[in-house]
Formats: C-alpha cells, sequence, structure tokens
C-alpha cells in the first residue's frame, strides 16, 4: 500500500514538473494562434520563427553572450578554484562565493550602477561582464571540489620526476581537473543563456537576449512562436545538461 | 665525503617544532631509514630532502653540493610516495616514460628503457594498462619503476609498504633489499614499523619528538638501546627501575627495588646513578627448574601469566616483589605439553651481558 503511495506522489511530481513542458512542445506544433485548444500538426511555427529577424537576433546575441561569458568565467573560475584549493585563505572563498547567494536582483541593480557610474554604455559589453561575474563562483566551485578530490600528492610527483610547476600543472594537474572545468563550463553557459533578472537591468535599450525577447512577445500574448523558441531552447539546455552530467567527477579516469 | 649530509636542520609549524636540529650523514649505497613514531618529524625531513618543504635553519649537501637553491625538478633525488601517486590518466607505460619526459630523452630510447624497466619490475604485459586497474602490488612496482627510471643518485621511500597487506609486505621487503643490492642507489626509507626497518636497513635513525634519539646499525639498535625511547619503541623490552650500588671496570652492580642485586654490563655509570635496566624477552631463560650459569642472574618466581603465540609463549614471570620480567620460550619441539600454568613456580636466568643499563 505504502509502495503505491510512493510511487503514486513520485509520478505525481514529476508530472506537476514536466507536464507543463510536454505542453509547451506540443503547442508549438499546433496549428493554431492559441494555445487553446488543438488542432492539427504544422511545422509552421518554426518558419515563422526562422523568419523574425528581431527574435533571430536576440539568438544570435545570446549565445554570443552565453559563449562570451562562459569562456572567460570558466577561465577565472578555474584559476579562483585553483587559489581556493592551494592557498587557506579567509577572504577569498567569502568574495568568490558570495554572488551565488546574493539575489539575483541586488546583483541586477548593483552592476547598473556601476556601469553608469563608470560611464559604461548599456548594451551587449555591459550584458557580458555582468554574466561573466555572476558566473565565475559557480565554476570556482565545480573546479574546487574536484580539485580536492585529487590525490595532493599527484603534482608533488610530478614535480619530483623533473616536471616544472608549470609542466606540472599542465600534464598533470589539469588533465585531471578537465571534467571539472568542462562542467563548469556547461554550466555557466546554461546559467548565462536563460539569464533574466540581471540581463534586464544591464541589457539598455539596444541590445536584446532571448529571455528578454520571448517576455517582451507574451507581455502581449503566448503565441506558438514563443512556443517554438522555448522548445529549441529548451533542447539545447538539455544536451548540455546531459553532456555535463556525463562528465560527473568519475566518469574521466583509469577506472 | 657522504652522498647527503644533513647539518642542523630545524622546519617549525607555527608553534611546533617537527624537526629539530637534525643532523647525519648519508653513505653513497646506503639503505638508510628513518624510524619513529607518527609525528616523529621524519616524513618532513624526508619531504625537506625532496625540495616540497624547506628548512628554517640548517643545510643539506648532496654530493657536496647546497640542495637550498635547487628546485624540486632540478634534484637527483626521486621519490616513492606512500600513495604512490600514479598518474591516474596515463598508462602504465606512460607513467614510467614521464621522468625521461621531462629529461627531453629520445623517442626511442624512451621506449627502450620503458620495456626494461617494466620487465624488471615483471609487469611486461601491463605497459597499456591504466593504474586503477593493477593490484596494490603492481602499482607498488610501477611507483618503484618510475622512481628509479632515470637513475637518481638518492632514492625517498615514504611508508611504501604500509598499504599492502602483511603476506605481500613480506614479499616486497625481499624484493626491495635486492632491488637496492642490484641498482646501487641509495634509499632512504621512511617507516614506523620496526620489524621492517631492522629487516632492510643499513643503518636506522630513531627519531622521535623532531630528534634523532639513537643512529646505528639495526642489531646495535636492538642490543645496545641508547635510551628508554629506543628500549621501548624497538622491539618488545623489559624496563625496570634500577640504581647502581657496585660500579666495576666493566660489570656493575644494580640494585632493583623488590628484587635485590643484579649484574649487568657497566656502559660507564658511576656508583649511585639511577636508570632502568633494559632487558629483551628473548634473552631471558626460564624453565621450572634451571641450572645457573656462569655469569648468570637466576631468580625464582611464578608464572604471573602467559600468552600462546604459535612459534614462542611469552610468559610474564613474577619475581620478588612487584617486579614482573617478561620471557619467551620457543615452542621449538612438536607438540610439546605446556609445562607451565598460571602460578607454578618458575626459575629464570639472564647473562649479566643480556641487560644495558640506561641513566635517566
Amino acid at each position: 500500500m505504502s509502495k503505491k503511495l510512493l510511487a503514486a506522489s513520485g509520478i505525481a511530481v514529476y508530472a506537476f514538473l514536466y507536464l507543463p513542458l510536454v505542453v509547451v512542445v506540443a503547442y508549438s506544433f499546433n496549428n493554431s494562434k492559441l494555445n487553446a485548444e488543438w488542432v492539427g500538426f504544422t511545422w509552421h511555427w518554426y518558419q515563422v520563427l526562422l523568419s523574425d529577424d528581431t527574435m533571430l537576433k536576440a539568438a544570435g546575441n545570446s549565445l554570443l553572450i552565453a559563449l562570451t561569458a562562459s569562456l572567460a568565467s570558466t577561465m577565472l573560475g578555474t584559476m579562483a578554484g585553483y587559489a581556493l584549493y592551494r592557498y587557506k585563505l579567509k577572504l577569498l572563498p567569502v568574495l568568490v562565493m558570495a554572488p551565488l547567494a546574493i539575489p539575483e536582483i541586488l546583483v541586477g541593480v548593483s552592476l547598473l550602477i556601476f556601469f553608469v557610474a563608470i560611464n559604461l554604455t548599456l548594451g551587449l559589453l555591459s550584458i557580458m561582464l555582468s554574466h561573466i561575474a555572476f558566473c565565475v563562483g559557480f565554476v570556482a566551485i565545480v573546479v574546487r571540489s574536484r580539485l580536492s578530490g585529487m590525490d595532493e600528492s599527484l603534482p608533488e610527483a610530478a614535480r619530483d620526476l623533473g616536471a616544472t610547476p608549470f609542466q606540472a600543472f599542465r600534464l598533470v594537474t589539469l588533465p585531471l581537473i578537465a571534467p571539472g572545468i568542462i562542467a563548469g563550463a556547461l554550466l555557466a553557459f546554461t546559467l548565462s543563456i536563460d539569464d533574466f533578472v540581471i540581463t534586464f537591468f544591464t541589457a539598455g535599450v539596444g541590445a536584446s537576449t532571448l529571455p528578454l525577447q520571448i517576455y517582451s512577445m507574451i507581455k502581449i500574448a503566448v503565441t506558438p512562436e514563443v512556443n517554438a523558441i522555448s522548445t529549441l531552447l529548451m533542447l539545447l539546455t538539455l544536451f548540455l545538461i546531459v553532456v555535463a552530467s556525463r562528465l560527473s567527477p568519475d566518469s574521466i579516469r583509469g577506472k | 665525503m657522504s652522498l647527503l649530509e644533513i647539518r642542523n636542520i630545524v622546519r617549525r609549524f607555527g608553534d611546533f617544532t617537527a624537526v629539530d636540529g637534525v643532523s647525519m650523514n648519508i653513505e653513497a649505497g646506503e639503505f638508510f631509514t628513518l624510524l619513529g613514531p607518527s609525528g616523529c618529524g621524519k616524513t618532513t625531513l624526508l619531504r625537506m630532502i625532496a625540495g616540497f618543504d624547506s628548512p628554517q635553519s640548517g643545510e643539506m649537501f648532496l654530493d657536496g653540493k647546497d640542495l637550498a637553491s635547487i628546485a624540486p625538478e632540478k634534484r637527483p633525488i626521486h621519490t616513492v610516495f606512500q600513495s604512490y601517486a600514479l598518474f591516474p590518466h596515463m598508462t602504465v607505460a606512460e607513467n614510467i616514460a614521464f621522468p625521461l619526459r621531462m629529461r627531453k630523452v629520445g623517442k626511442d630510447e624512451i621506449n627502450e628503457k620503458v620495456r626494461q624497466s617494466l620487465e624488471d619490475v615483471r609487469l611486461a604485459d601491463r605497459g597499456g594498462r591504466y593504474p586503477g586497474e593493477l593490484s596494490g602490488g603492481q602499482r607498488q612496482r610501477v611507483a618503484l619503476a618510475r622512481a628509479l627510471v632515470n637513475r637518481p643518485r638518492l632514492l625517498l621511500l615514504d611508508e611504501p609498504l604500509a598499504a599492502l597487506d602483511m603476506k605481500l609486505r613480506e614479499q616486497m621487503q625481499l624484493e626491495l633489499i635486492n632491488l637496492q643490492k642490484e641498482v646501487g642507489i641509495t634509499f632512504i626509507y621512511v617507516t614506523h614499523d620496526q620489524t621492517e626497518a631492522l629487516a632492510l636497513s643499513h643503518r636506522i635513525a630513531v627519531m622521535n619528538g623532531g630528534k634523532v634519539e639513537q643512529l646505528d646499525e639495526p642489531s646495535k639498535i636492538y642490543d645496545s638501546p641508547k635510551n628508554r625511547f629506543v628500549a621501548d619503541f624497538i622491539g618488545t623490552c623489559n624496563l625496570i627501575d634500577a640504581e647502581v650500588s657496585v660500579a666495576g671496570e666493566e660489570k656493575m652492580v644494580l640494585q632493583i627495588r623488590g628484587l635485590g642485586e643484579v649484574a649487568a654490563k657497566n656502559p660507564g655509570a658511576s656508583c649511585g646513578v639511577k636508570g632502568i635496566l633494559a632487558l629483551r624477552p628473548e634473552k631471558v631463560r626460564i624453565g621450572a627448574q634451571l641450572v645457573p650459569g656462569l655469569d648468570e642472574n637466576h631468580f625464582k618466581g611464578r608464572v604471573h601469566d602467559f600468552l600462546y603465540m604459535g612459534d614462542v609463549t611469552v610468559y610474564i614471570v613474577e619475581v620478588g616483589e612487584g617486579v614482573h620480567i617478561e620471557a619467551l620460550l620457543p615452542n621449538s619441539a612438536a607438540g610439546r605439553p605446556r609445562i607451565l600454568a598460571v602460578g607454578d613456580p618458575v626459575e629464570i636466568s639472564w647473562r649479566y651481558d643480556a641487560g644495558t643499563f640506561l641513566d635517566g
């Protein structure tokens, strides 16, 4: 009895989480202007999407921002993660981790004030800088946890056997923490591509990203075109999540 | 000139002094062991020799060259780590090739040396495997092969056998002795296991609290411990409080409370000095009745307790008031009935020079 109850509640939870997503995907193929009733199958909304210049521009921006932000924050975050692991400092962890806990809206407002103060025109650059800022902490955490799972004598052994500090890092430490770095990069990419709050504050008038564009469209009505772009976005993040989980700490090892 | 000269090395971590003014000379071709309980400074000393740590004061010379300014990768010293530290993302062959690659050895020469060295450690068919796929003993051999492949002047071994089970450990001890003889490279071996140290080493430095308590050949360390710590740490030892009552040139008479007078050899103590008599259990004869030999101490007592160990039986004999002396009786004759039970009257005796008097 209790087993059945458990199974039922499990199914209910997953239904609650995934049914809305299924509906979004399904209606992106619906041959009707309204997300109300199923009429018939069509690719129409995807064709609309592909000829919608503002949408494509926003998608391009989002991809560009996410790529730049994940690349830069991965480099900085890896260094930060290494420093967190290598040196037992008191202030550094706080500085790196704090942005993870501070409410996004606060980060957004403060970044806006900061950019205005230094006279930076809001646009692609300000969005990129903001995304890099909030992604670094996440990457650092992932990289550090990977490092702390590594036998400390490994880089020492490399030095002992004739490697310079840089060679030891490149030939031993880096390959061993690579799965962590890649996972961190994918995490940063997904965080960046769907960020709304911080982007909203730092975008200004010129540049738009997918989340901003979708939001401005549903202010009028949720058209199936929004469903279509949402479906594509979902596919992309799903793919990245699968890749990231394949690279979890134990997957790349001798064993 | 000694291969490695260590002079007055001091290493502190905050308030804790890990290595406290250690000096020693290690000769070329030696199997040298640093022995001591955990926290005695042996691993810290080893790490300073390797170059992973540096002393606050003191000097180290390898072949007469000051090591202080030489980075770890430039020292002709390799280490076998306790965890083996094999690179998990490289195959066994790549692991062994690593030190050769770092020295920019040519590709053909690397392949040849790796092949040879895999053969030496009987792992010729495992070159393509990853360390994670090997057994503990095999990993151990790969670690040795990797550390030896470019013939360092000095090989440091940090408790390399600690992770192996007892059978394998004994086998590896023999292999280590043979290997060291074969390659002729100086080994500095760190361990807390005294039987291992006695079995392997040419010389042992017994360390405690950051200092060297005694530095000598294994038999000297065992037979003539210099102080209470060494006597107690190496093997088992009866330690009996005693006071010198007569000090002769070669012999002495000790007064032991509750037991009486005991003859011992005189290490140079004078009358009235207080200290302890250190007496190894296997040097004490025990029997229901013993004919005391010349120069022997002879006492009557009772069996207080015994432990049957298989190869020997350990008897704890109460002699006099409150004095307990441990004696070993080998169970040599097969099936011999155990003749001594708790409470039985027994006699024990030992030659005067079997015991060592330690003052302080």
